[in-house]
């Protein structure tokens, strides 16, 4: 699909009597990538569940493929949108591979069982999350980390073209990260799949995507290219606390390091 | 063993129950007096007009609340969740007893006005809890219970209130009645439970995978597909449905509800394509059994049933919980 993925305008939440998103307004082609990036508290999830419909905005227009969110069914919805959700202590009394199937509930027909195309399916997608080793094993067995991967597996079962993550690789060591980096990477480069990622991983995340959308209290502060955020000052705005920019001599990559240096 | 062959074992296990219930009794029944084709027989007259409907009417009782009882385990991702401690049998009984209090006498498409009453007052306390639950954001599932277990209270010094007020015939009656028992039933029993009971197990039946998304939270229920505000109005129809129509006709039965589910999770596990028939299974199998219990254990006298399951399943619960360890269910 061509054209815009999303066409956000004007989206404003309140939760609670509190206004979470003031003013929203960003578009994204399909099949490129956008960081969400931000304070704590800043809207970032809030901001992904709207695009899932989890919550409804008090106003402004959300478009996902040149439609009306609201007017997509629930199943329509989950067909074209996978979610994979902050890594948080879910135990759910399941195997992973009960649970990844389960993810195929939007292309069940009434009344119908899952079948072997569904099956398939749910292989493929335990094998490119490579989760298929423990697909017997119930999910609250599993490291935060493999868990984290049997999410995104699920959302690959849903065959979507928009993956939401929220926080993916919050929370796990180091080699799970890669994991995950390297997964979310080849989805955006190699199936031409439509990513935004709330993230607070600046150099492994924000920085490679193709756009940034930083959010502070609720408003967009920035919207654009990555390197945008290297301007001086940018990064020190959105997050009230000095950075420092290091290169690398071998790439001229530019990392950013929150914090002053430590003496 | 495989999940399948727990499923066959539960089968058999009840069809031996249904089976062979009502033969045991004070009166033994041989199998030639109930082909008596005259049916005049003392013996066949006691198995057909009153066993036969019993062991029906326990087994029909027994599914309908242990699977209200894992729907909405499923709903409020809770192991206390029941329509039991959620207040919604407390409703069913107020309405129940309501209109034994006022001595009301109606019916109304074949099903009594006690059954009526029973369905309005869990209708009206599911549509509160409902309502609870999409207030200012929803609220969350231990303010719930708590306000459940409130609404118990509540309701039952309401019943309280109403026997006091009777007279001594009502009293007696309603009394009985709230003790939980399958004593004084017939087939108009069986005939007020069946459609009541085989409508809400068919709206289950048919939302197993609902049920299975459900346990994995509403959000990514949501982001799976699921219509969960409809799925979770047609949970709380069929489920007030069912327990409205079996406290009517058995009174306020406990702990079914509760352990039933939980038991068979720990022998088929949460997935509900498997857990839902083994709870109707294991359900209905258990009362109709614990019911000749509470018949032969002191006969000629008989025990309210309600107080034979919680005696029976309570220390087979903690064997089973304590031989496999933890029971990771939701939390």
């Amino acid at each position: 699909m061509t054209g815009s993925a999303y066409r956000i305008d004007h989206l404003t939440v309140a939760l609670g009597g509190k206004t979470v998103l003031r003013d929203v307004s960003f578009s994204l082609e399909s099949g490129s990538s956008m960081a969400v990036i931000g304070p704590n508290g800043a809207g970032k999830s809030t901001l992904l569940k709207c695009l899932l419909r989890l919550v409804m905005p008090a106003a402004g227009s959300i478009r996902l493929f040149e439609k009306d969110l609201g007017r997509y069914s629930r199943r329509a919805l989950a067909r074209l949108t996978g979610y994979v959700p902050q890594a948080g202590s879910d135990t759910v009394p399941f195997t992973v591979e009960e649970f990844v199937l389960m993810a195929r509930y939007a292309y069940l027909g009434a009344f119908s069982h899952f079948t072997e195309t569904d099956r398939q399916i749910t292989r493929d997608a335990m094998a490119r999350a490579r989760v298929e080793n423990f697909a017997g094993r119930m999910l609250h067995t599993l490291s935060g980390g493999e868990r984290q991967k049997v999410h995104i597996a699920a959302a690959l079962a849903q065959q979507p073209q928009v993956m939401l993550l929220d926080e993916a690789t919050a929370f796990l060591d180091y080699r799970h990260q890669v994991e995950i980096l390297e997964l979310t990477d080849a989805l955006r480069r190699e199936t031409g799949m439509t990513v935004i990622a709330v993230t607070h991983d600046l150099n492994q995340g924000a920085l490679q995507y193709d756009k940034v959308l930083a959010l502070k209290d609720g408003a967009v502060v920035c919207s654009g290219r990555p390197g945008d955020l290297l301007e001086t000052g940018r990064l020190e705005s959105i997050y009230d606390t000095p950075f420092r920019f290091l290169e690398e001599p071998e790439t001229g990559t530019t990392y950013v390091v929150p914090g002053r240096r430590v003496p | 063993m495989k999940v399948n062959s727990i499923l066959m074992l539960l089968g058999l296990v009840a069809f031996a129950v249904l089976l062979g219930a009502p033969f045991v009794g004070i009166t033994s029944i041989s199998p030639a007096d109930i082909l008596d084709p005259a049916g005049e027989a003392m013996g066949a007259v006691v198995f057909w007009r009153i066993r036969v409907p019993r062991v029906l009417t326990a087994f029909l009782a027994g599914s309908g609340l242990a699977l209200g009882g894992m729907a909405f385990q499923a709903l409020f991702r809770n192991p206390l969740a029941t329509p039991f401690t959620l207040g919604v049998s407390g409703g069913a009984a107020f309405g129940a007893a309501l209109y034994m209090r006022l001595g009301l006498a109606f019916a109304y498409l074949g099903i009594s006005g006690g059954t009526w009453a029973a369905f309005a007052g869990a209708a009206l306390v599911i549509t509160l809890v409902y309502g609870l639950t999409r207030a200012r954001g929803g609220f969350a599932t231990p303010t719930l219970l708590l306000a459940g277990v409130a609404l118990s209270f509540f309701l039952s010094s309401m019943i309280l209130a109403l026997q006091y007020s009777a007279n001594l015939h009502d009293s007696f009656r309603l009394v009985r009645w709230l003790m939980g028992g399958l004593g004084m039933v017939g087939y108009d029993a069986v005939l007020n439970l069946f459609p009541l009971v085989v409508t809400g197990t068919v709206i289950l039946f048919m939302l197993t995978n609902e049920l299975n998304l459900l346990t994995i939270g509403e959000d990514l229920a949501m982001s799976r597909g699921l219509d969960v505000p409809r799925t979770k109005k047609w949970l709380f129809f069929a489920v007030s449905f069912m327990v409205g129509g079996i406290v009517a006709v058995c009174g306020p039965i406990g702990f079914v509800g509760m352990m039933a589910p939980h038991i068979c999770r720990l022998l088929v596990g949460a997935d509900h394509r498997h857990l839902f028939p083994a709870t109707l299974l294991f359900g209905g199998t258990f009362l109709a059994a614990c019911d000749v219990i509470a018949r032969m254990a002191f006969a000629p006298a008989e025990i309210p049933v309600g107080v034979i399951t919680a005696l029976l399943g309570g220390p087979f619960f903690l064997y089973l919980l304590l031989r496999r360890g933890t029971l990771h269910l939701f939390q």
